[in-house]
């Protein structure tokens, strides 16, 4: 534990009834005593108040509330309800009682193991990033309640077990609330540690994969209290806006601002090294400031005369020439010599434009700049990121910069990056000690955002004389997002991208199997966009996997029964997804068909049939059923499962359909 | 200075008169369950009330609510106890949120001249809000349940 934090709870109040121990690396801090003013409900709660160190995950009050951080960023995945869960189920906490805290930016405490320890929330590594970390967090939990209680009560530790937010001692029949403890408990010294073997079975499970627990968040978003980052209000608060370079990489030259800096209620023009920034007294003001403005751009971008048919077009022919050497991403016996001696090769070029994240919560973020101290309120993906950049703008310390993180009105990737923070910073930065909140309009939202990157893939597969398939060759083109993004670990790597790549490894069984990538960089920013790579690449597996079954004229359901033999799990769910929707049975309307695929990115199961008509006149696509079955391992909140892969099947079928 | 009544409270606001109402709930009046999200009137997630019509307040400027009733989201119901309210808690509709302040107040209105609609009349009056989370079947099931059970 950093001596930063030890001293920040010493220095609380309420420390000598605090603690915080680590195990196995595994950071545990409780707290006995007043409760954080600010719970979830009535807003996002800006950690803990009133001098208490926030880098508890857990605090109880006299009245028996139980207080749990949320380490992640809540975006509408339900994370700011099934993390705290996980807390809960494994302490033993009654759910009722139970409010949620969302984290500060604080990577040592609230870090993500699945991203290395940073404070991020994407790539569907939430769950199983924190998943075992939060239990252990609360079977430790659990551990000190009871040795406290065996204190109070002077009975040994081993008599005692918990019902939900009581310690029971069956022998003499006394209980003991856990808010009765937080009133008076004394901590155990030395403090107990919990390991894997202290965690609950899975038949005493009350929360984890309970139907009918609702989401936390969702009282506070049908009556308009729930705090989106553009809804924070500070006092003596002012507004920013930014006129962005119109091609990316783009600088101004010179800038006619005479008009704006006449209007009445604007504060400050700010020149930018990408644009030119307004700060104004309203939102309306800043607006028309910025549309007042003349700007002459520099030209020389390499992003000029950037046109995504003409790179689907180039891109699609370097994946077919197999002298365009890449880096190779997965390899598993020879696939060339096998496609080389086959009876039959199937060849197909799959591409993929460009899409818009499309938030409904355009880009936006809060900053107020003191000395060198810098507050950020944002709809972050990544209170890590935000933090970095924040200090780097502001020319301070990562720990001198605070950062709250809001609802996010959708994220889908976008809220990863940093730039509108940096917006807000370098604004806040030219008038110290008030705050400035910049707001994106939708227009600027759609032309800088960091689209899913354009692919192109080429995949062969080679067949034996039976129809078995004997090699799988894929090679994928895109720009990259992890060189512009991670570039130390970019290079280290030696050019892989997972981001890029991830799905094309997969659990059909295939004796030869060669996947490579090869980067370009044509000068316009891509960015993580949900699902990130399985997005595009199973769109071509998958269709590749159909053509096989054409070739063979087998049925797609079958053929991927066939190549997922060793995959129990894998077919359940095909199996399944096959019975709902009635595979084999006959539509009774005209011009209805039925269409496969299976997933199993992330470590997720997952088979999806959709039921489609196609107007033959108009070339209109209807989708008229999906049938989804998913098996993601240990499903934490099913009730919420269910409305993302609702959400999914929407969001995929539009892109799918109309966004390109 | 333009008066009108909001949420029930009657207000006086200083601004220029063809400020989008949207900015004049959201940052004058600190109401800012009405939502921001594309300033053209395509997205529905700033729609209020104006006199019991749905109404798209990026759209609409102050100098055009003079005298007039508006609702927000905020003043829907006492205690967040509006028949869609409650059924948006019920189906678990909202994911991100962000744009279901616009959806309940477009259905409210709905519901208010066909309480006892088809799913097509729903889909057909809730065309043209977009939710990005792609909550709509549950939307479609709230809007339902509401018309079954107010």
């Amino acid at each position: 534990m950093s001596q930063a934090i030890q001293s920040r709870i010493q220095a609380s109040p309420l420390s000598r009834r605090s603690f915080l121990v680590s195990a196995g690396g595994v950071s545990v801090a409780v707290t006995f005593g007043a409760l954080p003013a600010e719970v979830f409900g009535a807003a996002v709660a800006p950690g803990m108040d009133k001098g208490l160190s926030p880098s508890a995950w857990v605090t109880i009050g006299a009245d028996g509330t139980v207080s749990i951080i949320s380490p992640a960023s809540e975006m509408g995945q339900g994370v700011m309800t099934s993390m705290p869960l996980l807390i809960a189920e494994d302490m033993d906490a009654d759910w009722s009682k139970v409010r949620i805290v969302q984290a500060p930016a604080d990577a040592k405490n609230y870090g993500n193991p699945g991203f290395g320890g940073a404070q991020l929330t994407g790539g569907s590594r939430t769950t199983p990033g924190y998943y075992e970390k939060l239990r252990l967090v609360g079977a430790q939990t659990r551990k000190v309640i009871l040795a406290s209680a065996a204190d109070m009560m002077k009975v040994p530790v081993d008599e005692l077990t918990t019902e939900p937010s009581v310690v029971v001692h069956k022998k003499s029949g006394k209980k003991l609330g856990y808010g009765d403890l937080a009133k008076s408990a004394k901590l155990p010294d030395p403090l107990p540690e919990a390991t894997k073997a202290d965690l609950k079975p899975v038949h005493q499970w009350r929360y984890i994969g309970n139907r009918k627990i609702p989401r936390v968040d969702v009282e506070s978003k049908v009556n308009g209290k729930a705090v989106f980052g553009i809804d924070v209000q500070l006092p003596n608060m002012l507004y920013g806006a930014v006129l962005r370079t119109p091609v990316q990489g783009e600088k101004p030259v010179s800038v006619d601002d005479a008009a704006a800096r006449r209007m009445k209620g604007i504060v400050q023009i700010v020149p930018l090294p990408y644009g030119v920034g307004i700060i104004g007294e309203t939102v309306e003001v800043t607006k028309k400031a910025k549309d007042s403005i003349k700007v002459t751009w520099s030209t020389g971008a390499k992003a000029r005369g950037y046109t995504s048919d003409k790179l689907l077009e180039d891109y699609r022919k370097i994946a077919a020439d197999p002298s365009k050497k890449g880096v190779d991403v997965h390899k598993e016996g020879d696939a060339e010599a096998a496609i080389a001696g086959a009876a039959k090769v199937l060849s197909v070029d799959y591409l993929t434009d460009h899409v818009y994240h499309a938030t409904m919560e355009p880009m936006n973020a809060t900053a107020l700049v003191r000395n060198d101290q810098v507050e950020i309120w944002a709809p972050t993906q990544s209170p890590s990121v935000t933090q970095g950049f924040g200090a780097r703008m502001a020319g301070t310390a990562p720990e001198k910069v605070q950062v709250h993180t809001t609802m996010l009105g959708g994220g889908f990737g976008r809220k990863t990056e940093a730039d509108f923070v940096v917006d807000a910073v370098l604004l806040a930065k030219s008038v110290p000690g008030r705050p400035v909140k910049v707001i994106w309009s939708r227009e600027d939202d759609v032309q800088h955002d960091k689209y899913r990157p354009l692919e192109a893939q080429h995949i062969q597969v080679g067949l034996d004389a039976k129809g078995n398939v004997v090699g799988w060759r894929h090679r994928i083109v895109a720009q990259s997002i992890f060189a512009r993004v991670f570039p130390a670990a970019f290079e280290k790597g030696g050019g892989q991208d997972g981001s890029v790549t991830e799905g094309l490894e997969f659990n059909y069984g295939v004796p030869a199997h060669h996947v490579e990538y090869i980067r370009q960089d044509n000068g316009q920013d891509v960015g993580f966009w949900r699902a990130v790579g399985p997005g595009y690449t199973k769109f071509g597996v998958e269709c590749m996997v159909d053509e096989i079954a054409q070739a063979r004229k087998m049925d797609p359901l079958h053929l991927r029964l066939e190549l997922l033999k060793e995959q129990p799990r894998a077919q359940k769910v095909l199996r399944t997804a096959a019975e709902m929707a009635g595979w084999t049975k006959k539509r009774k309307e005209k011009d209805r068909a039925l269409g496969l695929a299976y997933s199993d990115a992330w470590g997720a199961h997952c088979a999806q049939i959709a039921e489609i008509s196609l107007d033959r006149k108009s070339g209109e696509i209807r989708v008229h059923n999906v049938w989804c079955a998913v098996d993601p391992g240990v499903a934490v909140q099913p009730w919420n499962i269910e409305a993302q892969m609702l959400g999914a099947i929407t969001h995929g079928a539009s892109h799918a359909l109309y966004e390109q | 200075m333009t008066a009108f009544t909001i949420n029930g409270r009657s207000v006086d606001v200083t601004a220029e008169p063809d400020t989008p109402l949207l900015w004049v709930i959201r940052e004058h009046l600190k109401l800012t369950g009405t939502k921001f999200g594309c300033g053209i009137a395509q997205c529905g997630a700033c729609t209020v009330h104006i006199d019991g019509e749905p109404a798209r307040s990026c759209q609409t400027q102050l100098q055009d609510v003079a005298g007039r009733k508006i609702t927000t989201i905020e003043g829907l119901s006492a205690n967040s106890d509006h028949p869609l309210q409650k059924a948006w808690v019920a189906e678990q509709v909202p994911q991100c949120g962000y744009c279901q302040s616009g959806q309940i107040m477009e259905a409210a209105a709905f519901l208010k001249k066909t309480p006892k609609p088809t799913r097509q009349q729903i889909i057909d009056a809730m065309d043209g809000h977009i939710c990005r989370c792609g909550t709509y079947m549950r939307i479609i099931s709230a809007i339902q349940r509401a018309a079954r059970e107010a």
